[in-house]
């Protein structure tokens, strides 16, 4: 079972439908223990980081993520997968769960729309389990915020301007996506299948 | 690079693709998610569905086609018509859709498009704005559809929306909208200079080559048009291919 964290940010009945079409057992949860005996774990989210942050903290849930995240596989998704790194200064300085080294900040090259809205094409950086079966291909993105990070931990990029982090890891049982898998027509369902069948 | 997205517009009224250039004159042609369902397959980047029931009971009604839609279709969706408060927002938001468009009611009540954006974010606050020009290069803005001139102008209008936390901007030009002789450019490009979030352009497409038109001459990220695939005379999938043929970056 994937449990699905709502911690009370965004849509996240997308993700949920998503993996409902995919026929991948789910459920939306908030709950300490039900996080616990799941097998993978999904972090959606969409909205502010320093309120989704709070969320977590004022919950106890950002450390069972922490704790959870060392022995099963960990996905966040948009805002989520920005909240998986170590710092954000989104409105203020704010920490974040510091699984994935490195930090988050405006886009801010000059003369760009913003927010990045739209489909835009990875660039694959390293080899990914999620990338299974994928060639490198068109995924929708919606934000203002980017990830910066070592190049170990950057699996795909895509360019916007400069470079902006789309696929990130820690090496072992963290990912996160900045575009939107389950917007991101068939070639995001097959990333959450991917997902789905790791061990 | 980010691709220039292609949207595909259903009016749907009590829960039917309704088709018709007058409230008099309307049809209903089909079911909305089918009709969807089919445009995600010809390669639509968005679908958008806008909501012309004037009803309590068809609010509701709506609100099951976006859940019903969300369960099948899984690129991001739009609804617009009749949002008027952060709590129609939070619900139609809730059923499943990424985006609201707020037009009318946003000129009445600014307020609308920051509490959405401070409550849900910017990204899912699309402004529709309807603009009917006054003069060479000044425009103004209408409301109910295109009915009321609020006698506002409409660069004043979008920067103020941009500025209020609009993610998004979806312009539709009553002088190009329904005379099918390609997107309003001069009003396009005047709006892609005075913001820098996202300006989708609405009203006019015709023909296969409008699309290309719009991208080729304006800095607009998206183009949107209802009646041209709703009568089946192009396909989503026909004028994406004529944009990758002119050079233009499309998914």
């Amino acid at each position: 079972m994937i449990a699905i964290i709502d911690y009370g940010a965004g849509n996240i009945f997308s993700v949920k439908n998503a993996l409902d079409h995919l026929g991948v057992e789910c459920e939306l949860t908030s709950d300490k223990q039900r996080i616990e005996s799941a097998d993978k774990l999904i972090l959606p989210g969409v909205g502010a980081f320093p309120a989704a942050m709070e969320m977590l903290a004022a919950s106890g849930l950002a450390d069972t993520i922490r704790e959870q995240s060392k022995q099963k596989p960990l996905l966040g998704i948009c805002l989520g997968m920005q909240l998986l790194f170590d710092k954000s200064y989104e409105f203020k300085e704010c920490e974040g769960l510091g699984l994935i080294k490195g930090y988050v900040d405006k886009i801010d090259d000059e003369g760009l729309v913003i927010p990045h809205m739209g489909w835009n094409k990875l660039v694959y950086n390293h080899d990914c389990p999620l990338f299974s079966g994928l060639d490198e291909d068109y995924v929708y993105f919606v934000h203002s915020y980017k990830a910066f990070c070592d190049d170990k931990n950057l699996y795909a990029y895509c360019t916007y301007g400069s470079r902006v982090t789309a696929v990130a890891g820690d090496g072992k049982y963290v990912y996160g996506t900045q575009f939107h898998p389950e917007k991101s027509g068939s070639v995001g369902l097959k990333m959450l299948e991917n997902f789905a069948g790791l061990m | 690079m980010l691709a220039k997205r292609i949207i595909p517009c259903l009016d749907v009224r009590d829960g039917k693709v309704v088709k018709g250039v007058n409230f008099e004159g309307i049809k209903e042609v089909g079911d909305p998610v089918e009709c969807a369902y089919e445009y995600n397959l010809q390669g639509a980047d968005e679908i958008v569905f806008y909501d012309i029931t004037a009803s309590h009971e068809g609010r509701g009604v709506m609100l099951d086609v976006v859940r019903n839609t969300a369960k099948k279709v899984f690129v991001p969706l739009t609804v617009g018509g009749g949002i008027a408060t952060v709590d129609d927002i939070r619900e139609t938001l809730r059923a499943g859709a990424d985006k609201v468009s707020v037009n009318s009611q946003a000129v009445k009540n600014p307020q609308l498009i920051k509490d959405g954006a401070d409550i849900f974010g910017s990204q899912c606050i699309c402004v529709g704005v309807d603009a009917k020009a006054v003069g060479e290069n000044k425009w103004t803005v209408y409301i109910n559809g295109g009915r009321i001139d609020m006698k506002l102008d409409l660069i004043e209008w979008v920067k103020k929306c941009e500025a209020l936390g609009a993610g998004e901007i979806c312009l539709n030009s009553i002088d190009t909208d329904g005379v099918r002789g390609g997107f309003d450019i001069p009003m396009l490009r005047a709006v892609v200079d005075a913001v820098s979030i996202p300006v989708i352009a609405s009203g006019g497409a015709g023909k296969l080559g409008d699309f290309a038109d719009a991208f080729l001459k304006t800095d607009c990220s998206a183009a949107l048009a209802a009646s041209l695939f709703h009568f089946k005379e192009l396909t989503v999938s026909q004028v994406k291919d004529d944009c990758r043929s002119k050079g233009i970056n499309i998914r």
